[in-house]
């Protein structure tokens, strides 16, 4: 026999400490996803407990109910359609007030309700007691502390939400927010109204103030349920109650009833809450006298971006080196034990290099993300979305969006991923839009070998401009999208600033477990398709008419050899005999695997596509290198080592170099090339990264043409305006 | 007066929040509602956007959007706060 199954819903402002309870009440029994068919990240857990099989529902943080923001949105429609058994509201007991706001519209919807005072000890602290027994009584609703940092209460809230559950009582219904005589006569009319026309989807009080409110989706879905006759009457009713609501208070009713609401809660406080006010401290307010300091705001948090990017990349560094060795170990392990052929060729070249090129990023990522984390937790990434704000307001964006645009320089993928914070779908997309122009650590090696090669003495010059073209080209993006296709007011910035917190590890490691774990996930199946594509294109046809028989001459060469050092008597001899043949045998190879890289379709590929990058000074090897680079930008460097010298396994980056420069590349040429590299076409991860997040291809495929066509337009620029002045 | 003007360690009373519909349904939703105490508590070092102390709790709002919302100044209370 099945166990009994039961649903709790955790809901509760952002930063009320909700994520916190719902980690320890799930443990390690997590399971993240997305909510259907929004890219808003859905929690749940199960556990067992006497005997029940619960399953505990992360909702979104949120401050209301109203059908703003996808979260709201989300976090309504689980209540009122997958029916929870129970829904505990977490309230902020330091922050009484606000916290009351979501807490009585849940209380509203008529499920069973328990208030969670979280933060108890917080509260004590400020002087605050509450009478949890009065505001029970008053409300009608069951409330228990807890202080979710220190794990104290959880057991018995759960043990609550159990006996809840298990009693059926449904909520009083008298005990809720009361409107003024006005308000009041309009929700029983509307009422009576929708309760005439048969039994209601949900409960109709709640109905009748939503449509009262204005509600976009309750009006929707009372045409949806009722018929359109039925429905229209209803609607045209509540449009005519609107107007006579207007009338009278000289406002819109739904803002009369958020005022009501706050009255309603200012009593309910007075009547719950003895305030001392002598005890009261304010930590974060000290804290905050430093962080978001006129004068010391922004050093401080340069410093942190700075501290952040080198934990990322010189401590990243050395788990990075272990594995490139252990893929190097598995490389050659699988080389010695494979047959030689098309299936270690497949195995080794494709999929294995392929996967250890981005693997190799994971170190860094993880720690990128363990800081995010951090900043998150803490509370300092509301902190640099303050300072940041009027920056990035410049560009039409919100200071949030700062963040994201940063991790970018590191790698795009968890950088769209953090656009997330981000409340307005607009701004969403935006961010997602120009991050890519953000130059990621992948492009970095194909600079380092162009601007090394061709700008030997001003390398870093060079780079630091590759960098900022990349940073320009964002923000006229971002304004070009903000005034056409995502027109609109962004959103206001009204934004919480939360009290600062001790992090606690558990909460980072998870936070920082469920991105990285997005991340191996797309590594596991886009990047593995890819670079098999890739190696598939590269390797094939398999039967190439060589111009010269390449075998034969190898063969000729050994044999010559080796009478040569037959007849030799002197070692010294012999060991010079050797090395000649080795240098001579090599040099064969690589021409033939020149010509090979010339025959395959990839090669075809790049000389049929050539043409197009003509006009920036990049001839058919670059082109080819380009379209590799889809897969992931640094398959540029080992494509064009490839190519220029036949050297696959160049390490000596000297070699390459002068080979690039012997193949006649011009350093204007060069130019034009790592200007393409900084803003064609982010890589198959990123894009596919992008369509994730905007749930739609579309957009995926507009960042595409719009990142290659800006690139081509700006190599072109670059190449042709140094022709003009004489560079090159 | 507005919001916008008040300085850094001022108190003012909230009467009135204009604008248009969205907006300020979010503004009154965080708890800024006529008849709330509010305590400019600083201004970002780009003096853009500020931090106000509202319902015991900070909230951070743009210029812009703190022209849109009418106060009366409170006398001085020193440091109470």
């Amino acid at each position: 026999m099945s166990k009994k199954r039961f649903t709790i819903a955790l809901a509760g402002n952002p930063n009320s400490g909700k994520t916190t309870i719902f980690n320890n009440l799930t443990g390690s029994h997590q399971k993240v996803g997305n909510w259907p068919g929004v890219t808003v990240e859905k929690k749940e857990g199960l556990i067992q407990r006497r005997g029940y099989e619960i399953l505990v529902v992360d909702l979104p943080g949120t401050y209301s109910l109203t059908a703003f923001s996808i979260e709201e949105v989300v976090a309504r429609d689980f209540i009122l359609e997958g029916k929870p058994d129970v829904v505990i509201s977490i309230i902020d007991a330091s922050n009484l007030e606000r916290s009351f706001y979501l807490a009585t519209q849940i209380r509203e919807l008529d499920c069973k309700v328990i208030f969670a005072l979280n933060m108890a000890d917080l509260a004590r602290a400020n002087g605050i007691t509450i009478d949890a027994e009065k505001l029970s009584r008053l409300l009608d609703v069951k409330v228990a502390f807890t202080v979710g940092n220190k794990n104290e209460g959880v057991e018995e809230l759960l043990d609550m939400a159990i006996d809840v559950a298990e009693s059926g009582k449904a909520a009083h219904p008298e005990r809720r927010v009361r409107y003024n005589r006005e308000i009041e006569d309009e929700i029983s009319r509307i009422k009576d109204a929708i309760e005439n026309c048969g039994k209601p989807f949900y409960n109709s009080r709640w109905l009748a103030i939503k449509l009262l409110e204005n509600d976009r989706i309750v009006r929707d879905r009372i045409t949806e349920a009722m018929g359109i006759e039925k429905g229209s009457e209803i609607l045209a009713l509540v449009d005519e109650r609107r107007v006579h609501l207007s009338d009278i208070f000289d406002d819109d009713p739904e803002i009369i009833m958020t005022d009501e609401r706050y009255g309603f809660i200012a009593g309910l406080v007075k009547e719950v809450v003895t305030l001392d006010r002598k005890s009261r401290t304010d930590i974060s307010r000290n804290i905050d006298m430093v962080l978001t300091n006129r004068y010391l705001g922004f050093p401080v948090f340069l410093f942190f971006i700075w501290l952040m990017f080198q934990a990322t990349f010189t401590l990243g560094a050395y788990p990075m080196e272990w594995i490139e060795k252990g893929f190097g170990i598995i490389a050659a392990w699988g080389g010695a034990c494979l047959p030689d052929g098309l299936l270690k060729s497949l195995i080794i070249d494709g999929a294995l290099a392929g996967i250890g090129s981005v693997a190799v990023f994971l170190p860094n990522i993880l720690i990128l993300f363990f800081c995010i984390a951090l900043f998150e937790d803490t509370g300092y990434m509301a902190r640099t979305a303050f300072l940041m704000d009027r920056i990035m307001h410049m560009i039409g964006l919100h200071g949030k969006s700062f963040i994201p645009m940063l991790m970018g320089f590191g790698c795009n993928v968890p950088a769209i991923m953090a656009t997330r914070t981000l409340e307005s779908r607009k701004d969403r997309i935006l961010t997602i839009m120009i991050t890519p122009f953000m130059s990621c650590s992948a492009r970095l090696p194909v600079y380092l070998i162009l601007a090394g090669t061709f700008f030997p003495r001003h390398a870093g010059t060079v780079i630091f401009f590759l960098y900022l073209i990349g940073i320009l080209t964002a923000v006229v993006t971002g304004r070009l999208l903000r005034s056409t296709v995502l027109k609109g007011d962004d959103a206001p910035f009204v934004m919480e600033l939360p009290p600062y917190r001790k992090p606690m590890l558990k909460s980072l490691l998870i936070h920082m477990w469920d991105r990285a774990k997005m991340f191996i996930k797309k590594m596991g199946t886009y990047i593995f398709f890819g670079s098999i594509i890739v190696w598939a294109l590269s390797s094939f046809p398999m039967h190439i008419s060589y111009s010269v028989d390449y075998d034969a001459k190898i063969h000729a060469i050994t044999t010559k050899f080796s009478e040569l050092s037959a007849s030799a008597t002197d070692r010294e001899k012999i060991k010079q005999l050797e090395a000649e043949k080795e240098t001579a045998i090599s040099e064969l190879m690589a021409a033939k695997r020149k010509e090979k890289a010339t025959k395959t379709y990839m090669g075809k590929i790049g000389q049929t596509i050539s043409p197009l990058f003509e006009p920036l000074g990049i001839d058919w090897r670059g082109s080819v290198a380009l379209l590799a680079g889809v897969v992931a930008k640094e398959i540029v460097v080992s494509t064009m080592g490839v190519l220029y010298s036949g050297y696959a396994n160049d390490d000596g980056r000297g070699n390459l170099g002068a080979a690039l420069r012997s193949s006649g590349m011009t350093p204007l040429a060069a130019l034009s090339m790592m200007v393409f590299v900084l803003l064609y076409l982010p890589c198959i991860a990123t894009l596919t990264t992008i369509k994730q997040e905007t749930s739609s291809w579309r957009w995926a495929a507009f960042n595409l043409t719009y990142t290659t066509v800006v690139a081509w337009v700006a190599s072109w620029a670059v190449f042709n305006m140094g022709k003009m002045i004489g560079i090159g | 007066m507005l919001l916008s003007q008040l300085k850094e360690g001022e108190d003012a009373m909230i009467l009135r929040v204009g604008g248009h519909g969205s907006f300020r349904r979010r503004i009154m939703e965080m708890g800024i509602v006529p008849g709330t105490e509010v305590h400019v508590e600083k201004y970002a070092p780009l003096k853009d956007p500020l931090e106000l102390l509202v319902k015991g709790y900070h909230v951070s709002l743009r210029v812009e959007e703190a022209s849109l919302i009418a106060v009366e100044k409170m006398a001085d209370r020193g440091q109470a706060q």
